[in-house]
């Protein structure tokens, strides 16, 4: 229990998180005045693969500068709605979304939205890591000149820094124009988290960071997330339950396309106020 | 709150479940059965039958061993979640409870023993009827542990009042003896000590029974409850 506990300890005791009627979602706690601002700010989120309905009548707010989880079966959504927050389904013509993504009160959904400048505030990781087939230093460089101009001592700085807050650093500085893909997997995936955050962005998206990741190099990218949750707001989708737990503040459980319970981390984890979080979460779904 | 309505999908973490709960039953059972030697060896002055609730002690400590060592297989191995994790806590406090019951029903034996060294007195009313009580609270509580009962754990905790209010007039009564007789003062001391060890049996049922609120509730029994024993202040 003392292990709960340390766990739980850095947990925020802002429980009740607004989920509003319709999204079948259960509100944990009753404490509303202490609730962080919101940065991303869903209401009525539907969303089809053709004719499959994959998100239904989603809301949900995802706290600023938090790390909030999605957890759910294979199937449920989750990482369905981690791919709206960036509108990355665009490039398919066949999908569709419908309903309101707000960040800082802008439907980031609305097409006349500039992409390029929504997903500029919004960095990704994928499951698998994915440098690209260049140097350390031109995988993080690269995103930066997408968008700024920088004399090279400055350039320097800022990848220096990106790596440093990948906490990849000290483990590259002196091989930084070898291939990124000579790096060992959990080294890639800090390396492309230290891309995501090169960019500056406001939102980091974290999807399956580390189901690639043998657990010395996922305990490093979960105390990262601790570390990055000070400048970042985190979302991060996982399998693994004792991950969510163990990083998050906020937990969302989703099932069959929708939002069954959202609140904060403790409290899904020791007393979910729906049965199907209970199965879901103590092994027994059936 | 959720029931227990599904089995877990990995059979053997149900099975394991099943075996810790089985054991607490098993040891409740045995505590209840240590009490009420101990009363009848106390009843009929038998130290031999006393000396054999002492030694039987032993077995409610391993059992208590073995329940710990289960927790922490679970902890480390299963890692539970929500009410699998409450069940595994409440188990661990549960078995330490009964074990302090088996604790007090063996020095109900040991005082007994040593009553027996002197003159017969004639044994205060209230003292069988306190053990009878406190028994029925253990019972009662393990059967709410069985059900996973909260409503009934909850009655278990109100009647724990019943017993404080038998202590105090109990305390009364062998007070007014040591002041009629000088000579009963060592014999009514243990016997004193002997309502006292039966009235803490009560509250760890009281715990036990927090312990299964918990369990279903998912919260803490914090209501206030009435206290009987005055004798205090």
């Amino acid at each position: 229990m003392i292990m709960m506990q340390e766990n739980f300890r850095n947990s925020p005791r802002d429980a009740a998180l607004h989920v509003p009627a319709g999204a079948g979602g259960a509100v944990a706690g009753d404490n509303v005045a202490a609730m962080p601002p919101v940065k991303i700010s869903v209401r009525g989120l539907d969303f089809h693969y053709g004719k499959f309905h994959a998100l239904k009548d989603i809301s949900i707010d995802i706290p600023e500068k938090r790390v909030t989880a999605f957890i759910g079966p294979s199937g449920c959504g989750k990482s369905t709605l981690l791919r709206t927050f960036n509108r990355m389904f665009e490039i398919y013509p066949e999908q569709r979304a419908q309903g309101q993504i707000v960040v800082d009160g802008e439907n980031i959904l609305d097409s006349k939205e500039d992409i390029a400048r929504v997903r500029a505030k919004i960095g990704m990781v994928f499951q698998k890591p994915t440098p690209f087939p260049m140097s350390i230093y031109e995988n993080i460089a690269f995103g930066i000149r997408l968008y700024e101009r920088l004399p090279k001592a400055e350039m320097d700085a800022r990848v220096e820094q990106c790596l440093r807050q990948a906490a990849l650093w000290d483990e590259v500085k002196d091989k930084l124009h070898q291939s990124g893909t000579s790096l060992s997997g959990g080294q890639q995936q800090r390396l492309c988290i230290a891309r995501g955050v090169a960019i500056k962005p406001e939102i980091l998206l974290l999807d399956e960071p580390c189901s690639a990741l043998d657990p010395i190099s996922t305990a490093r990218v979960e105390e990262l997330l601790k570390e990055l949750v000070r400048d970042y707001t985190v979302v991060i989708v996982t399998h693994n339950m004792q991950q969510a737990a163990r990083s998050s503040d906020y937990t969302a459980f989703m099932y069959l396309g929708e939002l069954v319970e959202f609140g904060d981390t403790a409290t899904i984890f020791t007393r979910p106020a729906k049965q199907q979080t209970e199965d879901y979460i103590t092994g027994r779904f059936g | 709150m959720p029931t227990q309505a599904h089995e877990h999908i990995v059979k053997s973490y149900d099975e394991e479940l099943k075996r810790l709960t089985g054991e607490i039953t098993r040891m409740g059972e045995l505590a209840v059965a240590q009490l009420e030697s101990a009363m009848d060896a106390l009843g009929k002055r038998d130290s031999r039958a006393a000396q054999r609730v002492v030694d039987n002690d032993d077995a409610l400590d391993a059992h208590e061993r073995e329940i710990s060592q289960d927790v922490l297989r679970l902890l480390a191995l299963r890692q539970p979640m929500a009410r699998d994790l409450r069940e595994i806590l409440a188990a661990l406090r549960i078995a330490a409870d009964i074990e302090r019951i088996g604790d007090y029903a063996g020095n109900v034996a040991k005082r007994s023993m040593v009553l027996n060294m002197s003159a017969p007195v004639p044994l205060a009313g209230g003292l069988a009827a306190l053990a009878t009580l406190a028994g029925e609270l253990v019972r009662e509580v393990m059967r709410a542990y069985a059900a996973r009962d909260a409503e009934l754990a909850h009655a278990v905790r109100e009647r724990d009042a019943e017993l404080d209010a038998l202590y105090t007039g109990l305390f009364r009564e062998l007070l007014t003896y040591m002041m009629e007789d000088a000579r009963s003062i060592t014999a009514c001391t243990h016997l004193l000590f002997i309502a006292k060890n039966i009235e803490r049996i009560g509250d760890h049922a009281t715990n036990i029974a927090e312990n299964i609120w918990f369990v279903v509730r998912g919260e803490p029994l914090v209501e206030s409850r009435a206290k009987r024993d005055l004798t205090a202040g």
